[in-house]
């Protein structure tokens, strides 16, 4: 395959950025877009040009760290995949791609397709986790019943991998979709509802303190998510905190 | 509890509150006009209880223009605070590819809705206030009599011009509320096992409530 690329170059946070195009060839239609972008970054150094910087850890689609906007979609066209899981045959030859940073404020770029996405760990330090005692009589997890419909909902929650592609695809740059799935996972097992209150308060705070937007329910997130988050989940969130704000 | 217009969350819920005030003041509105192409005389009636019934006119009406005004301030003040979220743009976004015209441009159809209602205050409201409050005339009444309503509703109807830009109106009420309807209930966090049923219901809600409108704006402009 022979494809036009259009990326986004931006030597640090402070430079301005724009658009270059890079033609390339010899793309197999097996390869994952990452491939790509490798084939594209050899040629690159080869030239003594400056690679593209991007994101990428697992490239097994588990991880969460691979991004890129593309073609106006966070994670491509692909539904359920992330930026590693999406093939070039998703593609055909002769086509031109953008690729783009996510872009919110909230998510600054560091350089070219590299954004700093630690507001997401903010959030998860403002309360997204349980509190337990580990001094050696911890108790074991499996020991409390949880019901099955329960269990089930609150790990279809936990399959969120902090990507920010909800963010990325949102036209207001909400985050609704990763703090209502966090709230949610811990929202539906007893351990969680213990800390339940505080908990939504303060993510909550937090992800209005880093400059997100206002969810309008598009509901873009929830078809960009790679995870399937389901849209249900900032309901939950929106529930819990206005249980925990009229409670004081 | 303190505050909570400051959060997110709590603006939403304000948000969605005041939608849904409006979306039940738009089904009574409606039913009353319905009425006018029924009967003449139902109309009348009704429209005089609703004019003078001081209930609805010091309480009920002061909490609509409320309503009314609160749901378009906030609109702006969430406009403005979602597009600093996201200060450079990209250069290419699908965002059809993910979401539905009407949600992205919410704010596109409330414009229009706001201007809709301008001008409808200037002729319906304005005159109304200055028939009962300025000059006194409580009495309904025309000289002949008979009740002013049905008389003054189907003269309003007769130019072209006004007839046509309340069918306009009433498309981009329709569009609003193709997303807002579902997206209130959302909002105040009812998303469960009825959402689907509330999804259908709201989609014939959003058609038929401004559609009806549209009819009866067209019955009486071309039955007279
Ligand atoms: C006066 C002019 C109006 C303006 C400028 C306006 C503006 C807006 C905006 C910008 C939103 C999007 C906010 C969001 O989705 O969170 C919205 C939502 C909504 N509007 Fe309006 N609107 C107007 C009139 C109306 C009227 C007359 C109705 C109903 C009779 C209505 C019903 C709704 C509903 C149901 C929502 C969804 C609320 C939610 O998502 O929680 N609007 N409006
Ligand atoms: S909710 Fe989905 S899109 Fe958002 S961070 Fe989690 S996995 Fe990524
Ligand atoms: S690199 Fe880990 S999810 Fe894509």
């Amino acid at each position: 395959m022979n494809l036009t690329l259009k990326i986004w170059r931006q030597k640090d946070a402070n430079d301005k950025g724009k658009m270059v195009d890079y033609p390339i060839t010899g793309i197999e239609p097996d390869m994952s877009f990452l491939e790509m972008l490798d084939v594209l970054n050899e040629a690159l150094i080869n030239k003594g040009e400056e690679p593209v910087a991007f994101d990428h850890d697992c490239r097994e689609g588990i991880c969460g760290m691979c991004s890129l906007y593309i073609n106006g979609e966070a994670h491509g066209p692909d539904r359920g995949v992330t930026t590693c899981q999406l093939h070039m045959r998703m593609f055909n030859d002769g086509d031109t791609i953008y690729i783009e940073p996510f872009r919110a404020a909230a998510f600054p770029v560091i350089k070219d397709l590299v954004v700093d996405r630690s507001a997401f760990d903010r959030i998860q330090h403002a309360g997204g986790f349980i509190s337990v005692n580990t001094s050696g009589n911890t108790i074991d997890a499996n020991a409390i019943p949880v019901n099955k419909h329960d269990a089930d909902t609150a790990f279809d929650a936990a399959t969120c991998i902090g990507c920010g592609a909800c963010v990325a695809s949102c036209k207001n740059s909400s985050a609704m979709l990763f703090v209502g799935a966090k709230v949610s996972q811990f929202a539906l097992l007893p351990q969680g509802k213990v800390e339940a209150t505080d908990r939504v308060l303060n993510m909550v705070k937090q992800m209005d303190e880093e400059g997100f937007g206002n969810c309008t329910n598009t509901g873009a997130c929830e078809v960009e998510c790679p995870k399937g988050i389901s849209l249900e989940n900032i309901a939950r969130m929106n529930r819990e905190y206005l249980k925990a704000a009229f409670k004081g | 509890m303190s505050g909570i217009l400051n959060s997110s969350i709590g603006r939403k819920f304000a948000m969605a509150l005041s939608a849904l005030f409006l979306m039940i003041f738009l089904l009574q509105h409606f039913i009353i006009n319905f009425s006018s192409i029924v009967s003449a005389d139902a109309f009348n009636n009704m429209s005089h209880f609703m004019g003078t019934n001081w209930l609805i006119q010091y309480l009920m009406q002061p909490v609509l223009i409320f309503g009314v005004m609160f749901h378009f301030i906030m609109g702006f003040v969430l406009e403005i605070k979602n597009k600093s979220a996201r200060q450079i743009k990209y250069a290419k976004n699908n965002g059809a590819a993910n979401s539905s015209w009407m949600s992205r441009n919410m704010i596109y159809s409330g414009l229009f809705i706001l201007i809709f209602l301008i001008i409808h205050f200037i002729d319906f409201w304005i005159p109304e206030i200055n028939t009962k409050y300025i000059q006194g005339d409580m009495s309904g009444l025309l000289p002949s009599g008979e009740y002013r309503y049905y008389e003054e509703l189907v003269h309003k109807f007769q130019p072209m011009w006004r007839v046509a830009l309340y069918c306009l109106g009433f498309v981009f009420l329709a569009l609003h509320l193709m997303h807002g309807f579902m997206s209130a209930f959302q909002s105040v966090g009812a998303n469960n096992k009825y959402t689907k049923a509330l999804k259908g219901f709201g989609k014939a809600y959003a058609i038929v409530i401004p559609l009806g409108f549209i009819i009866i704006a067209l019955v009486h402009h071309f039955n007279h």
